[in-house]
């Protein structure tokens, strides 16, 4: 009965972010507009908290948790989007009895908006990977991996568009390089292009032609590395224009909090990542006004 | 109701923070009663005991080799050899398998498939390679070479004071530069090639389609006492 209640709740809270998007609030010049993007990265399966006795996250994480935090802040800002950048599937036995289907179906009743593909998303093969989508009631994105030579060619969309509270947001997908690191008969004939040259086009499609006022990049491209050869958030934020947030993954990087950079127009730029295993939550707040916008652009607190 | 003139939107300011997914927060009942099912079935499947070890399997207990590296290339062997056979009609030579692949040791006391999948939480297959004698040689040499106690069976290293090659035994027999060898190992070390150093080259590939982990359930179910010792298969003489 109260799984009833629970799905009642996020239903209602969406019809309300749907009002709020069509409403009185896009027609009201003034006042300042708030939206709340939550995420994670690299769950890995972690559907249940660590147990007490775990030896670095001891009772910490699980999903029946997360379900908390995320619907209280839902029932605070009802304009939220709710986000993964990856590795959802492999870390326990619940992926490999299930396949992911846990995975995905827990995280349609949390109501996630988007994840975008992390390597370890492929470890049952591009079929296991298929034999899921049924189970996600949320968009898989990527704008790199060209699916077009396999079966999850009309499931994934290089990048979505969100309408909240009149405010429209523009979310694109990247994915790590598979060779070397997913086994070919895994990913098959998925084609990996670079990363940034796509993240660049892609956030100047979203800017120009969509004419968004917020754009997120979802990353599975790993937060830093010694070697300049390995494509990272930091260096691909810095190369991008209008990206606002890179929301990061795959090296289970635990951010104190987010990081800001410069980017090519001199302008700033959030990564975050939240580590792994659903531990942690990482909340980002975007606040609009309406009227000229101040000279000196926009003011971040971390 | 649509029509209404856009307003033009500036960001001004950001806030960002981590925050954490711990006690403090009220599990969700619908959450936890859609899990439960799936939980109970993966608990009473991982948890019922298959068989018993006396002793922990451990992977620092040796130098160059260990109880735990010992079992678990004894058991590859085992359990793939007669699948082998059927598949190509040859009989397998030795196995390979890298230290860090296994991932857990083996406490003592009762052993359940949870085990497994501590020991090899990961999809690899046990995979055939086929190497002639020079590609032998320089695994033989890449193992010598390694910091780590990679595990092996089948195969017998001794190293002489300064670390070169003193005698290798295949089978019992001396290695035969001569002759080919079918050589088990986990498909990861096959696919990831010249980086990985394990199987740069190699004659021909035979895929088993015998997932590793189930190779471990199999051979727990099939025995009641699990033992293994460090041994000489792989020492240095001092």
């Amino acid at each position: 009965m109260k799984r009833r209640d629970f799905i009642k709740n996020t239903a209602a809270t969406s019809s309300f972010l749907t009002l709020g998007g069509l409403g009185m609030h896009s027609c009201n010049g003034v006042g300042k507009k708030q939206i709340t993007i939550l995420h994670t990265n690299d769950v890995h399966s972690h559907i249940e908290p660590f147990p007490k006795s775990h030896s670095s996250w001891a009772n910490l994480g699980g999903v029946a948790r997360r379900a908390d935090l995320v619907a209280n802040i839902r029932a605070e800002n009802p304009n939220t989007l709710l986000f993964d950048a990856g590795d959802i599937f492999q870390g326990t036995p619940f992926f490999n009895f299930y396949g992911g289907e846990l995975e995905f179906k827990l995280m349609s009743m949390l109501q996630y908006d988007a994840a975008t593909i992390g390597n370890h998303d492929f470890d049952n093969g591009i079929d296991g990977l298929l034999a899921q989508v049924p189970h996600a009631q949320f968009d898989l994105i990527s704008a790199n991996y060209d699916f077009s030579n396999t079966v999850m060619e009309p499931h994934v969309k290089p990048y979505k568009l969100y309408m909240v509270d009149g405010i429209k947001v523009g979310v694109y997908g990247i994915g790590i390089r598979l060779d070397g690191l997913v086994l070919k008969k895994l990913y098959k004939e998925t084609v990996y292009k670079d990363p940034y040259e796509i993240a660049l086009d892609t956030e100047r499609s979203l800017y120009e032609e969509e004419q968004c006022d917020l754009i997120v990049c979802l990353s599975h491209l790993g937060y830093d590395y010694r070697s300049p050869e390995m494509p990272s958030d930091t260096r691909l934020a810095q190369r991008t224009k209008y990206t606002h947030l890179i929301i990061g993954g795959h090296t289970h990087t635990f951010l104190e909090k987010p990081e800001i950079r410069t980017n090519a127009l001199g302008n700033q730029v959030l990564i975050n990542q939240v580590g792994c295993y659903g531990i942690n939550l990482g909340r980002i707040d975007f606040y609009f006004e309406s009227g000229e916008m101040a000279s000196q652009g926009w003011s971040i607190t971390v | 109701m649509l029509s209404c003139k856009q307003e033009t939107k500036h960001l001004t300011s950001v806030q960002g923070a981590q925050l954490g997914v711990d006690s403090t927060l009220v599990e969700v009942d619908s959450i936890k009663e859609f899990v439960a099912p799936f939980k109970n079935r993966v608990d009473a499947i991982l948890d019922s005991t298959l068989c018993y070890a006396p002793k922990s399997l451990l992977l620092n207990d040796g130098q160059r080799n260990t109880s735990m590296g010992n079992f678990l290339a004894d058991l590859i062997y085992e359990e793939t050899n007669p699948l082998v056979e059927k598949k190509i009609g040859k009989s397998l030579d030795f196995v390979v398998m890298n230290k860090g692949g296994i991932r857990s040791v083996l406490s003592k006391g009762e052993v359940t498939a949870r085990n497994a999948y501590e020991i090899m939480p990961f999809e690899n297959y046990i995979s055939v390679v086929e190497l002639n004698g020079t590609q032998v040689r320089k695994l033989v040499l890449f193992l010598a070479n390694s910091k780590r106690a990679h595990a092996i069976s089948g195969l017998e290293i001794v190293l002489d004071t300064s670390g070169g090659l003193e005698s290798v035994n295949i089978q019992g027999k001396p290695f035969d530069e001569n002759q080919n060898y079918h050589v088990a190992t986990s498909d990861y070390l096959v696919s990831g090639g010249s980086d990985i150093g394990f199987f740069p080259e190699f004659e021909s590939l035979t895929d088993t389609e015998y997932l590793l982990r189930n190779a471990i359930i199999d051979h727990f179910k099939r025995k009641d006492t699990l033992t293994a010792q460090v041994d000489k298969r792989f020492i240095q003489l001092q």
